[in-house]
């Protein structure tokens, strides 16, 4: 009996440790590797990949909707605490503990941040210092968008060296390696681990001033973490060199393996651990992404119209209010759908709630508007019988408003369902998953396939979804309506 | 002697670009039948949206057996009425129309079948034609409809605005004879729109003549012909004889 039940706690099992990574391969690996780590250490785990940027993660960690993640000394003196610390892993720790928050030793590398130019440029310039981009104020550069936003990043480097450029374009950080080397851009920042260093004939310009702060690799990780969980992460302390680290990189990004399978290699390799890598076919993948977009869609728009109808009613009913309601709806449309997402973040966490929230906004204008238009739009011969036969106010728009407004309704339905999949590719930037993951994977990888794994059946559910709406238009239109509103019923022929 | 069931008191009302209807008086017994006429734009069908409270008075006062009138579906159900045009629900059937109401208060299906039946018969429906959708129906037969719809109930007060306007001379004539014998011998008190003097006449021994919102003349068709308080009032009645009308009806 006791046995039993201690089996079905065991089977329960504790809430497996959640790993989150950012969204560059290098983090992904690093969350592959303490996720593997701490599974053939017996601690249940799972890795919540390629949720964005460090905002994002320490936000999740302090929330604890992820319990560990890697990241950098640097990153962590500067952006998380504000330049206050030293970024030496003991003054980190002592600052970090008050938050909750301890980081392991250092993993062995240092992925600093440094400048690169084409090995060509640079010989014929004769730049091999950072300082000495002083003299070539035409360069153009092209930064990524957290190295142009965060203090230890390009306003350091600027304040640092007194740069003159005014040529800086952001940009995703695997796009500017294609921009560099199509010859777009003369100078990029870039990771001193990224793989596409060997690749590319690329020039690590030297930081002279030291305008960098050091940037070694640790796991962040929540102090109530079980120490059982940490110790088993401890195993990898001081075990992944700056050679080791590239070479993980480029088998990710150049050999296109998956950062799952690479990190089981190099703990087999490097630890003797067997850890077991489950491999997805691209079958079991595409299936998986279509569940997840399916409930981030779904759950955005049932709520949608659980919430849309009623203030559609309202809106048509209170002619003020009603603009006020539309305005403020109108409003949301207007916010660019990546930056809705971000703002959904601190509110609601990571993983799917931010991606539904912001499709629930976004689903609200047409089915509102449209539920709006079809009340109002009701003729005032079929509003005013309807009160004179004596319904009350709520079998009035129960039998007649609502069932004359359908065909709008429905159509504002529609379109908030296709805007819903189009837009819930955008999830993936906060580990929604859905389509969005295999085409994000996909560009930081420039891996076509990979980017059409996501943006083919992305394209399919939307036609599928149009479809599937034209076909449940006669099951919710009532059947007076559907071949185009007739005329109002006797109205015009009766006048004649 | 008790009040009038439907009364206005000086009563206005103006719609939001200025035009509208008033300051009107009026006063309908229990029993009686008033016919409105009078040129387009004339008010008639502000006036009976007022009379059943569609419309509240800016000023002056509608009242209902001497009480204000009060804007309760309960209220309305003592009302039938056909609007302007017909108002058929188009994503409900004739049967549907005629019959929401009773079933929203819950009639059982035999007794909304039989009234079905009833009214069909008395507005000379076609059985079939029940099941059909607006606008699979004829002008008229949606006109008969929208009368059935309003007659369901058998409710005490009949506001009728127009209601036998696209009928063809025959079935109009038929209904007529049927319409007045029912507010004669069930009593309704009926206040109809006619466009037509010869069926004003014929339905209603009163006759109201409206222009520019305000009532020009109330009487019967004689006092119209014979002692018209008003040029347009001869001028209305002789545009009607001169279509060779049989005028003197009543
Ligand atoms: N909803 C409205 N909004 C603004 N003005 C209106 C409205 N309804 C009627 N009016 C105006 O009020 C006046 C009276 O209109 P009403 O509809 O009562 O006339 P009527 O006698 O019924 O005309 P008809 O014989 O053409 O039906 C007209 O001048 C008309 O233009
Ligand atoms: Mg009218």
């Amino acid at each position: 009996m006791t046995a039993a039940l201690l089996a079905l706690a065991l089977a329960a099992g504790p809430a497996p440790v959640r790993v989150g990574s950012k969204e560059f391969t290098e983090s992904e690996i690093l969350g592959a590797l303490a996720t593997q780590v701490l599974v053939t250490g017996g601690v249940p785990a799972e890795h919540r990949r390629a949720l964005g940027g460090t905002r994002i993660l320490w936000e999740a960690l302090r929330r604890g909707d992820v319990d560990v993640y890697p990241d950098y000394t640097g990153t962590l003196a500067e952006e998380i605490l504000g330049g206050a610390v030293a970024p030496d892993e003991r003054a980190l720790r002592a600052a970090l503990r008050p938050l909750g928050v301890g980081i392991t030793g250092s993993l062995g590398f240092e992925d600093t941040y440094a400048l690169a130019m084409r090995r060509t440029d640079a010989e014929r310039l004769g730049i091999r210092r950072i300082s000495e981009l002083v003299r070539h104020r035409g360069l153009r550069f092209g930064f990524t968008n957290e190295f142009m936003d965060r203090k230890d990043g390009w306003p350091a480097l600027r304040a640092r060296y007194r740069l003159p450029q005014r040529r800086v374009r952001g940009m995703a950080h695997d796009l500017a390696y294609a921009a560099l080397a199509a010859g777009e851009l003369d100078v990029i920042d870039v990771y001193s681990t990224d793989a596409e260093l060997r690749r590319h004939h690329l020039t690590l310009l030297e930081d002279d001033r030291r305008a960098f702060p050091p940037y070694r690799a640790v796991y962040v990780y929540r102090l109530d973490l079980d120490p059982t969980a940490l110790a088993a992460l401890r195993r990898l302390e001081g075990r992944i060199g700056a050679p080791a680290m590239i070479d993980l990189n480029a088998r990710v990004l150049l050999d296109r393996a998956s950062p799952e399978a690479v990190a089981g290699g190099f703990l087999r390799a490097a630890l003797g651990l067997a850890p077991e890598v489950r491999v997805e076919g691209r079958r079991e993948r595409i299936l998986a992404r279509t569940r997840e977009h399916l409930a981030l869609v779904g759950t955005a728009l049932a709520g949608a119209i659980a919430v849309g109808v009623p203030l559609g009613v309202l809106a048509a009913r209170r002619r003020r209010l009603g603009r006020v309601v539309l305005g403020v709806v109108g409003l949301v449309q207007t916010i660019p759908s990546l930056a809705l997402l971000v703002f959904m973040i601190p509110l609601v966490g990571i993983g799917a709630g931010p991606s539904i929230a912001a499709l629930f906004l976004y689903g609200l204008l047409p089915i509102v508007r449209n539920t709006h238009a079809g009340l109002t739009g009701i003729p005032p011969e079929l509003a005013d019988s309807a009160r004179a036969i004596g319904l009350p106010p709520g079998a009035r728009l129960r039998l007649v408003e609502l069932p004359l407004a359908a065909p709008a309704i429905l159509a504002g339905v529609k379109t908030s369902a296709v805007i819903a999949v189009g837009t819930a590719t955008l999830g993936a930037l906060a580990g929604a998953g859905g389509y969005g993951q295999p085409i994000l994977a996909g560009i930081r990888l420039a891996s076509i396939p990979l980017i059409l794994e996501g943006a083919i059946p992305a394209a399919a559910l939307a036609l599928a979804v149009e479809a599937a709406f034209d076909a449940l238009e006669p099951v919710l239109v009532p059947r007076g309506l559907r071949r185009g509103p007739p005329a109002p019923p006797g109205g015009s022929r009766a006048r004649t | 002697m008790p009040p009038p069931l439907l009364e206005l008191a000086a009563a206005v009302k103006r719609y939001g670009n200025g035009e509208g209807v008033g300051p009107l008086d009026l006063e309908v017994a229990a029993g009686e039948a008033v016919a409105l006429i009078g040129p387009s734009g004339g008010g008639k069908s502000t006036l009976l949206r007022l009379l059943l409270g569609l419309l509240a008075p800016d000023a002056g006062e509608v009242r209902l057996g001497g009480a204000p009138l009060a804007d309760d579906p309960a209220v309305r159900r003592r009302f039938g009425y056909v609007v302007q045009g017909g108002g058929l629900f188009p994503h409900l059937t004739a049967a549907g129309n005629a019959a929401l109401v009773a079933r929203h208060l819950g009639w059982d299906r035999g007794r909304i079948a039989g009234r079905l039946e009833e009214l069909a018969g008395l507005t000379r429906f076609p059985r079939d034609g029940l099941a059909r959708f607006p606008a699979e129906l004829s002008g008229g037969q949606a006109q008969r409809v929208s009368l059935m719809r309003a007659l369901f109930l058998d409710p005490e007060v009949l506001l009728l605005d127009e209601p036998l306007g696209a009928l063809d001379p025959i079935t109009r004539a038929e209904l007529q004879d049927d319409l007045r014998r029912a507010f004669r011998e069930l009593g309704k008190t009926v206040v109809l729109v006619t466009h037509d003097l010869a069926e004003a006449a014929y339905l209603a021994r009163r006759l109201v003549v409206l222009r520019g919102g305000r009532v020009l003349q109330d009487g019967t068709l004689r006092e119209l012909v014979e002692a018209p308080s008003d040029p347009f009032v001869s001028r209305f009645v002789r545009a009607h004889r001169a279509l060779g009308l049989p005028g003197e009806g009543a």
